[in-house]
């Protein structure tokens, strides 16, 4: 847009003037150094997709052997391994990345009009810790010996009596390695979201997207103390010797369930509220309309996440825990119903006043809110104790958490990959194959998932290597295993498409779908700065209202709050976005890098049982933070 | 040899299949299953109308794409407040109530651990890697994977695990439970009708945990005692000479150390008690048929059936083999 081809020569002068302070170093140095939210953003795109190329590639081999009873495609234990890696892989290397780790890094700052996030060092050292903990945990699977104990890792089985070898090291560790990547991802972003907004941004003019990663970011804060706390208990008791969960000495078994659950419930929500912002900025921007009830879907948002956090009991309905118990956490269960259909509604009812032009991104949210509702609808039958405690661990629960994270966080991924290809690349996707990849999709995780619905009432328990012929399983699972296939092929369409339309897409420009919030204002792909002015914001929607825009122009003439004067970023105060001050950014620098290299030694010393390397990787660590930090005044005077 | 186990196991499982057992959580057989899958099926109608309000929705958001829209956005609002307000809050509240207080304050009564004095014949079930132990208190009885009751009579099933944890699991006749070390679990279990009903270890527990089925045969009063008094007696002893080199051959070969036979000297206590062993239909939890050439296969290469299993492969010579299964085939 006019913002970055400016009439005047002072306007064009201050815009050389951004690019040459906010310039990244070339080459590959400039990537391994960089703290542009931008290409961290990238950079998390790839990893994940990576990852999902793995954990999609785990649950094929699934399917190809259950998709006949007593077939002989993999041995028992290496199925143990890859229904274990595919749910560690999907949930914490590829959605929780992708969400928050590609779309959030790269959109959060451009939609609340800042030029980076508030911490752009500590994002990139998320990064680099998030991807040595991919390559620390995918060790173990080239090393034959990946956790077999299942994503959820119960105790006694993953103990050392039942569990000797590294697997299960493998897993503790790798959880609470990734864990820190996602803390520091999750704080940045609180802080990000809260301080950094263009100066006019008060809460209730922050787009809806914003409030779900804020919702999803404090979730991840508080849920993952509690999973790494467990996970440490754990290893401490295969390698140190202490009882927390050994009940021979006054430990308990079921703590460790408690723990796990009390971040694994939140966990769901943690996955999908980042999918539900996708697609409050989806909804907008292809009907032209503004959301319907925007505080109430705003406040379902963060509720959401907070009342999943009252829930978790519900996974432990068979253990025999108390009744009153069950009862009070299947009501909590109950009300975390609520703030779900609120947004249903508001999403279904925006669409409803009609206008909707449903190209691909639209046809993918309109997929989500099937997916979601059938999955939801499941999701209530839980409330009821003694329904739950029949389907438990039977394929009626892969069915239904498979709508939810498949079908209520993936979709509204793919549906943002089309959505924002155009803003991140600067080319026009190919819209018919792009349709056709939504509909082999909807098709084939149909055809993939409801079948289990059935089978599981027939009686199928979940992390079964194989069945019996007989039981009328036969017919459902190679149903899915045909699914899962067509699935795959969706995929790789769509991924295909992508590719093709980045070399072959037509120009995007600026603003292809009239979007509705700000990372429509700027260039496609954006600037290094974003932003060429700080941006003025008087509604939620802030690039439909054209006045404001008109506004950034005049203050590029006049060079109010260009802050070109060096590489800054104006911080506001977090509930009227006042303009506070003006933040000196850092640049980019190798010390993420290195203290992850650090880290990751520490990690594999510790999987090594060489606690004593272990030490003076930590050592490095502290070596690595002075040197971050030693650097720190020279960079503040810019 | 993965394929000779794989033809073991296709054959094993076409004769099983013949007992007719089914793990269908929508045929019940007793008044506890009946009344979850009747609140899966009221749940599910409930479902198929939300599911159907939703998809009404996005058709008819489809149907008015791209063309001039008839409300005014002000409108539109207002009405939209009122539509996420009706149908998001308050409609999902009444159902929702409704459904939390038939289930979880009504159904639920029958679903949960019986009240001590409520039933007269209790079973001790034990979990293990990867088979079911049931014993009979007041009784000797013990037997593995084959669990009796008699039908019309509330029967509570008390479940502890020797290891990690497990899942008793009977679809057909109630709702699961875990058997979680440390602690005793119990349901009950009323069974309406004569028959056998297959159950299944609902909770991951290591390599072989889909190959630890439940045979539940559940038959009149008179049979269950005379089936309960054969189970309480020590094994009958070798009636044959090849059954008498046998029972030598259980102990030199080292199956006592892991197995018992009441009245004998093997007394092992890791594997399955095999007093009856020959009166079970199954071996291995519910992997093969109780048959003489799976009995033998059982033996010398229990690990290419049922990878990973605790018991070792047995390396005896044909006429050694044919022996043991003789003694073992007389233990009835």
């Amino acid at each position: 847009m006019a913002v970055v081809a400016p009439p005047s020569r002072e306007a064009a002068a201050r815009v050389i003037r951004l690019e040459q302070v906010w310039k990244s170093r070339p080459g590959l140095l400039g990537w391994l150094t960089t703290t542009d939210h931008k290409r961290i953003g990238l950079l998390y795109f790839w990893t994940t997709l990576v990852s999902f190329a793995a954990g999609g590639a785990e649950a094929l081999i699934m399917r190809t052997q259950l998709e006949r009873p007593n077939n002989d495609v993999v041995s028992p234990s290496t199925y143990d391994q890859l229904f274990s890696m595919h749910g560690i892989t999907m949930i914490f290397f590829f959605i929780i990345p992708m969400t928050t780790g590609a779309f959030g890094n790269y959109l959060l700052p451009l939609m609340i009009g800042a030029r980076d996030m508030a911490f752009p060092r500590m994002n990139a050292l998320s990064f680099w810790i998030f991807l040595a903990s991919g390559i620390f945990i995918y060790t173990s699977l080239f090393m034959g010996s990946a956790p077999d104990a299942g994503w959820f890792n119960y105790v006694p089985l993953a103990n050392a009596t039942y569990n000797p070898g590294p697997a299960i090291d493998f897993y503790c560790l790798g959880i609470v390695f990734n864990g820190i990547a996602s803390t520091l991802t999750a704080g940045q972003f609180i802080v990000t979201i809260l301080t950094c907004r263009a100066p006019g941004m008060s809460l209730n003019r922050m787009p809806l997207f914003c409030y779900a990663f804020l919702a999803a970011s404090f979730g991840l804060l508080f849920a993952l103390p509690v999973l790494s706390a467990d996970t440490i208990f754990l290893f401490l008791d295969r390698n140190v010797g202490t009882h927390f969960f050994d009940v021979a000495h006054g430990g308990s078994a079921l703590l460790w369930q408690h723990l796990f659950w009390f971040f694994g419930h939140p966990e769901v929500y943690i996955l999908i509220v980042p999918a539900f912002g996708i697609a409050t900025e989806i909804i907008p921007a292809f009907t032209q309309r503004r959301m319907t009830a925007f505080p109430l879907v705003a406040i379902a948002e963060l509720l959401v996440v907070f009342i999943g956090f009252g829930v978790w009991a519900h996974h432990m309905f068979a253990t025999g825990i108390p009744t009153v118990t069950m009862i009070f956490f299947a009501a909590a269960s109950a009300m975390v119903v609520i703030p779900s259909t609120i947004q249903v509604f508001a999403w279904c009812w925006t669409m409803v006043m009609g206008g909707g032009r449903f190209r691909t991104p639209l046809l993918f949210i309109a997929g989500f809110v099937f997916m979601f509702v059938t999955g939801g609808l499941t999701g209530i039958m839980f409330v009821a104790i003694p329904f739950d405690q029949q389907v438990t661990d039977t394929y009626f629960i892969v069915a239904h958490f498979h709508y939810i994270i498949f079908g209520a966080a993936v979709f509204p991924i793919f549906g943002g990959m089309y959505y924002w290809f155009p803003k991140v690349t600067g080319k026009l996707y190919f819209e018919r194959p792009g349709q056709i990849s939504f509909w082999v999709l909807f098709v084939g995780t149909n055809l993939l998932f409801f079948p289990m619905h059935v089978v599981g009432l027939l009686g199928m328990p979940r992390r079964v290597y194989t069945y019996s012929d007989g039981l009328g399983w036969a017919a459902y699972n190679l149903a899915e295993t045909i699914g899962g296939f067509i699935t795959a092929a969706g995929i790789v369409l769509l991924l295909g498409n992508l590719f093709v339309s980045y070399f072959r897409g037509a120009a995007a420009g600026p603003d292809p779908w009239h979007g509705p919030t700000l990372e429509w204002s700027t260039s496609s792909p954006p600037p290094e700065y974003n932003f060429a002015v700080v941006p003025k914001v008087s509604s939620a929607y802030a690039n439909w209202d054209h006045a404001d825009r008109e506004e950034d122009r005049r203050r590029l003439e006049s060079g109010v709050l260009v802050l070109d004067e060096g590489h800054l970023q104006p911080a506001v105060t977090p509930v009227d976005g006042d303009l506070s001050e003006v933040v000196e950014m850092p640049h980019g620098s190798p010390w993420p890098i290195v203290l992850a290299l650090a880290l990751s030694l520490v990690f594999a010393m510790l999987v090594l049982e060489k606690y004593g390397a272990a030490a003076i990787g930590g050592i490095l660590c502290i070596a690595a933070l002075a040197g971050w930090h030693w650097h720190e005044p020279e960079e503040a005077t810019g | 040899m993965r394929a000779g186990a794989y033809a073991v196991v296709v054959g094993a499982t076409l004769v099983l299949a013949g007992c007719g057992n089914t793990q269908n959580a929508l045929a019940p057989k007793s008044h506890q299953a009946q009344d979850i899958a009747s609140l899966f099926w009221w749940m599910m109608g409930g479902a198929w109308i939300g599911l159907a309000v939703v998809v009404g929705l996005l058709v008819i958001a489809w149907r008015r794409r791209g063309g001039a829209e008839g409300a005014d956005e002000k409108t539109a609002e207002r009405r939209g407040w009122f539509v996420v307000i009706g149908a998001g809050m308050a409609l999902p509240i009444a159902v929702i109530a409704a459904l939390f207080v038939i289930s979880d304050v009504f159904v639920i009564r029958t679903t949960q651990a019986p009240a001590a004095s409520a039933t007269r014949l209790t079973v001790l079930v034990t979990g293990h890697q990867w088979w079911w132990e049931f014993r009979y208190p007041g009784t000797r009885a013990v037997t593995a994977n084959e669990l009796h009751i008699p039908i019309r009579a509330p029967v509570r099933v008390e479940v502890r695990t020797a290891d990690v944890i497990h899942s008793f699991w009977v679809p057909q006749l109630n709702r699961k439970i875990d058997a979680i070390p440390g602690r005793t679990n119990s349901i009950e279990l009323d069974a309406d009708a004569v028959g056998s009903y297959r159950g299944q270890c609902a909770e991951f527990c290591g390599v072989q945990h889909a190959h630890m089925g439940i045979d539940l045969v559940a038959e009149s009063e008179a049979e269950f005692r005379q089936w309960l008094a054969r189970q309480a007696r020590t094994a009958s002893p070798p009636t044959t000479a090849a059954a008498s080199r046998g029972q030598e051959l259980f102990t030199s070969a080292g199956c006592q150390s892991c197995h018992a036979i009441r009245g004998t000297a093997a007394a092992g206590d890791v594997g399955p008690d095999l007093t009856h062993l020959a009166s079970r239909r199954t071996l291995g939890a519910l992997a093969i048929p109780n048959t003489r050439d799976y009995l033998r296969s059982w033996i010398t290469e229990s690990q290419e059936v049922k990878p990973g299993n605790q018991m070792p492969n047995l390396d005896l010579a044909p006429d050694r083999l044919d022996d043991l299964v003789a003694y073992l085939q007389g233990l009835r």
